[in-house]
């Protein structure tokens, strides 16, 4: 089959960028997205042109180093895959396909079609781990973790950091990927020692470098890992009570910080914190 | 033949890898009260660089920081979780013995001795094995999600290569979730101030000063800045050099320019052409298909492997009756079976397309069926356990596995060989260790599924942090060179030359052309099959490709950009010196062992021939000297506590 493929190319930072337009023919349908761009630099190249950057890596859809606006959508047209893995066969002989840089303001483009997402690792770095000192484990089995939690925490988990969420989203927001993290962590129990210091210290780095989620959704179907939107959710709740926690209640014991159950011992409280101990809401 | 191979390399003198004396059984724990201690007052004296943030990377450096010294991390990558540590699917290996099937610490170390076909450091393998232990339990408690029974307790699975359940898995992404943990630490002391993160930048040469490694030499892959980073130490945990072959199961920007221009400062490279070829990879469709995906190991657990009796049988799969195929690993190796390790199974793979009965359009592949797992455990569980596997398999297909047997083949997958280190994972250059598969020394010649995570963790958080300690502690005071020192002005002027030359040459060939003729070259000869003469062959035609490279390539663009391009080019110039070596070793190996099939070696039914009396060592090649000759060091292999035997997987 043959494609127009009409690519952002940017030289710099500074550059303003324009689109421009190239002829690709002989494409066999199983190529992937990534590989009709190697196809083209290889063309490019062949005339002494400069090949298009675009960053990637395993080209197995688990690095998250691919990203590309394909017709306006965060790795392609098939929702919930990256780009390495999205193939040829989804567009039709002739079509024209347009790429771009992920387009958010917390992504500055470096080149062509990569962008900086160091925005996301400032994320992780305030608070997207569990502290635990290298020699301080204790032996894994005295931690049994129920089953369906420890899948529920996997896919969360299972997040490749390729910021597809916050591309796809009309505000650039990163709740989704913030929420998959946090998700992840409050729901083992290796997770719960750190658990609102933890959310609180992300959050609000998410909130200096991103937009603000208005649940339009359009995360969910951009996800690689199919994370849903239930971490938002679940990262609000979290949040909330991390902050008020942090304005007063000083009796909080150790047994405490294993879950929730001191926000029981208050009278009245906001709605979310009705039923503190259910978690299911957080699995799938 | 032995004529030409003196013409090509000189022998040097044997080395040792400096493990102390004793039974190996409690080797670790008594070399711990040798190791010389820093005072933590006097940590933050010293600073150690770290390059590459996969497994082994991230935990060095976040361990190192934790502990109180400076720290600076390197990757090419824009974020340290991308390292290839993460697309490792099938598992790590412990000997916990979780299951009451007779593993034990001594039984991993035994199998992975054993795995390696007996040319591993027998220390290193034995303090591998007990240290996994804490793998688990350090993993477990940074949060990673390890498969859970219904009781809560950890699951584990078993692999090829063993008859213990002792792989612990997350989904089919354990390598991610591994390598999530692990950058999620480096980033907490990122986050904390304690640990200076560089990404998007490229290590292009080793800093050597006054006979130590004392820093390197790097290139901002964003504005092309060259400058020097001088330290106490150096830790290399930059991967292996599988990508050599061009297409491979590795991620395209892994490669082997860090440790190879070590190699050319003095490190000692061991075992190069030790190269492991995984026998499920997907096999080549089409010239663009980027690379031998991976289809994990673990499969194999549930999948038969089988090709149809009769050479170009053109029938469907599932046309085909049971009496018209053959299930070659059964078969041949009974006892073992489907889970035959990785370098029989993908030897026998060879011998079956070479016999014609390559499956698939290009009939380059082989069956590996799942019909019979599903029918026992049901197409859930199947989902449970594989589902991300089989869906990539989908994906990249277009086939369905649950209804179809997957098509798979042998692809350059894992490089035993890697920079020769000591008990100390330090390299031959006092200061330069070196982690995880950038290293040489607990695989051997072929390493068992899930003991590369396990070797990458184990180095990463609870060797190195011990041994580097143990270099600097007499060090203290030591002044790290300054940017005007004579060997570090050196080292960038060299970096910025060969930088300035590849872009000037301005011939016509794309850097790509000459990795793919390279991969030709080596998968044709030093694949996974080797003969003395087509070596020969293969080394002859590698020069020439060299030399052609160097007066012919085209880079486009200019160095004070990001070039893509540029940094290709650069990696490629590694790979057409390293393919080289991989070549010479292969034919100074005059042996077979392993993942090492020369085919002049092998028994009457086809298996690998060692020679014990002359082989029982591990190479390693020290750079060219004035002849222009590498020169082959060996280091004698003892093997006290599994004593040397023939491999039977029958």
């Amino acid at each position: 089959m043959r494609l127009s493929l009409v690519i952002w190319r940017q030289a710099d930072a500074n550059d303003t960028g324009r689109f421009e337009r190239y002829e690709l023919t002989d494409i066999s349908p199983e190529v992937s997205i990534l590989e009709l761009l190697d196809m083209l630099n290889a063309q490019l190249v062949g005339e002494g042109r400069e090949p298009v950057a675009f960053d990637h890596d395993c080209r197995e859809g688990i690095c998250g180093s691919c990203g590309v606006m394909v017709d306006g959508q965060p790795h392609g047209p098939v929702d919930n895959t990256p780009a390495c893995l999205q193939r040829a066969r989804s567009f039709a002989d002739g079509d024209v396909v347009t790429m771009e840089p992920f387009r958010a303001g917390a992504f500055p483009v470096i080149r062509d079609l990569v962008v900086d997402r160091s925005a996301l690792d400032r994320i992780i770095a305030s608070g997207g781990y569990i502290s635990t000192a290298t020699n301080a484990a204790p032996e894994a089995l005295t931690m049994a973790v129920n089953k369906t939690e420890a899948d529920a925490a996997m896919n969360h988990a299972a997040c490749i950091g390729c910021g597809a969420c916050v591309a796809a989203c009309p505000n650039a927001a990163a709740q989704l990927f913030t929420g998959a993290k946090v998700a992840h962590l409050a729901q083992l129990p290796q997770g719960q020692v750190e658990r609102y210091e933890r959310v609180r210290a992300m959050v609000q780095t998410m909130e200096e470098n991103f937009g603000s989620c208005t649940n339009y959704g359009e995360c969910v179907p951009a996800c690689p890992a199919d994370i849903q939107l239930d971490v938002i959710a679940l990262l609000n709740r979290d949040y909330g009570r991390s902050v008020f926690r942090a304005s007063g209640d000083e009796e909080v014991t150790d047994g405490d910080r294993r879950g929730i159950p001191w926000l029981s011992r208050l009278r009245s409280g906001p709605w979310w914190q009705s039923d503190p101990d259910d978690r299911s809401d957080a699995t799938r | 033949m032995s004529a030409d191979l003196d013409r090509r390399r000189a022998i040097g003198d044997e080395i040792h890898g400096a493990a102390p004396t004793g039974g190996v059984h409690t080797m670790w724990d008594d070399h711990l009260l040798d190791l010389k201690l820093v005072n933590p007052a006097n940590r933050r004296r010293f600073k150690v660089i770290v390059v590459g943030t996969g497994l082994a990377g991230a935990g060095t450096a976040a361990t190192l920081s934790e502990l109180g010294y400076q720290v600076e991390a390197f990757t090419l990558h824009d974020a340290p979780r991308r390292a290839h540590s993460v697309a490792a699917q099938g598992g790590v290996n412990a000997a916990k013995a979780y299951k009451a099937d007779g593993d034990s610490v001594d039984r991993l170390f035994r199998d992975t001795v054993k795995g390696g076909d007996f040319r591993s450091r027998e220390a290193d393998v034995h303090r591998l094995s007990e240290l996994s232990v804490r793998v688990i339990d350090h993993m477990t408690a940074l949060g990673v999600p390890f498969a859970r029974e219904y009781g809560g307790q950890i699951a584990t699975r078993s692999f090829g290569g063993v008859q213990v359940s002792r792989t612990f898995y997350a989904r089919g992404q354990t390598g991610q979730q591994l390598q999530l943990a692990g950058s999620q630490q480096l980033l907490k002391e990122v986050g904390a101030g304690r640990i200076v993160l560089h990404t998007r930048v490229e290590m292009l040469d080793l800093i050597v000063a006054d006979g130590r490694a004392a820093g390197i030499v790097t290139r901002d892959m964003v504005t092309g800045e060259i400058r020097p980073h001088t330290a106490h130490a150096v830790v290399l945990a930059t991967g292996g050099y599988g990508n050599v072959y061009f297409k491979s199961t590795l991620a395209k920007s892994s490669n082997v320019t860090a440790t190879w221009r070590a190699h050319k400062r003095g490190a000692l490279f061991g075992n190069p052409c030790f190269v492991q070829f995984h026998p499920t990879s997907l096999p080549v469709s089409n010239e663009w298909q980027s690379k031998t995906t991976l289809m994990s190991e673990s499969l194999r657990n549930d999948g038969r492997v089988w090709v149809p009796k009769t050479a170009g049988d053109d029938r469907p799969p599932n046309e085909i009756p049971e009496e018209d195929r053959d299930y070659y690993l059964e078969r041949m190796y009974p006892s073992f079976g489907n889970l035959a390790p990785r370098d029989i199974s993908s030897r026998a793979a060879k011998a079956q397309l070479d016999a014609g009965k390559g499956v698939g359009p290009l009939r380059n592949g082989v069956y590996l069926d799942f019909a019979d797992a599903i029918e026992r455990l049901g197409r859930k569980t199947m989902e449970e356990r594989y589902g991300n596997l089989l869906d990539l398999y989908t994906d990249a297909t277009g086939e369905d596995p649950y209804t179809a047997p997957m098509r798979i083949a042998p692809g350059p997958h894992f490089v035993m060989g890697g920079l020769w280190t000591d008990y100390h994972q330090m390299s031959s250059i006092p200061g330069l260790f070196v982690g995880g598969e950038a290293s040489f020394n607990y695989h051997g010649a072929n390493r068992l599924g899930a003991n590369s995570l396990l070797s990458a963790s184990v180095d990463g958080w609870f060797v190195i942090p011990w041994t580097v300690a143990d270099y600097l502690a007499p060090r203290l005071g030591a002044e790290v060179p300054r940017d005007d020192h004579p060997d570090v002005v050196a080292a960038v002027r060299e970096t910025e030359e060969r930088v300035s030359r590849l872009l000037s040459i301005q011939g016509t060939r794309a850097p790509d052309e000459y990795h793919r003729e390279l991969g030709r070259l080596l998968t044709d000869h030093v694949g996974v099959e080797r003969h003395a003469d087509g070596l020969v062959e293969g080394m002859n035609a590698i020069r020439a490709l060299r030399e052609d490279f160097w007066s012919n390539v085209r880079v486009v663009g200019h160095g004070e950009q990001l070039n893509q391009e540029l940094e290709r080019a650069g990696r490629i110039a590694d790979y057409l010196e390293l393919g080289e070596l991989m070549a010479l070793d292969a034919l100074d190996r005059d042996e077979s062992a392993g993942a090492h099939f020369r085919s002049e070696h092998q028994t009457a039914d086809g298996e690998a021939l060692r020679d014990d009396d002359h082989w029982t060592s591990a190479s390693a090649w020290a750079p060219p000297g004035d002849d222009g000759r590498p020169i082959r060091r060996s280091e004698p292999l003892t093997f006290d506590a599994v004593p040397l035997a023939t491999r039977s997987y029958k």
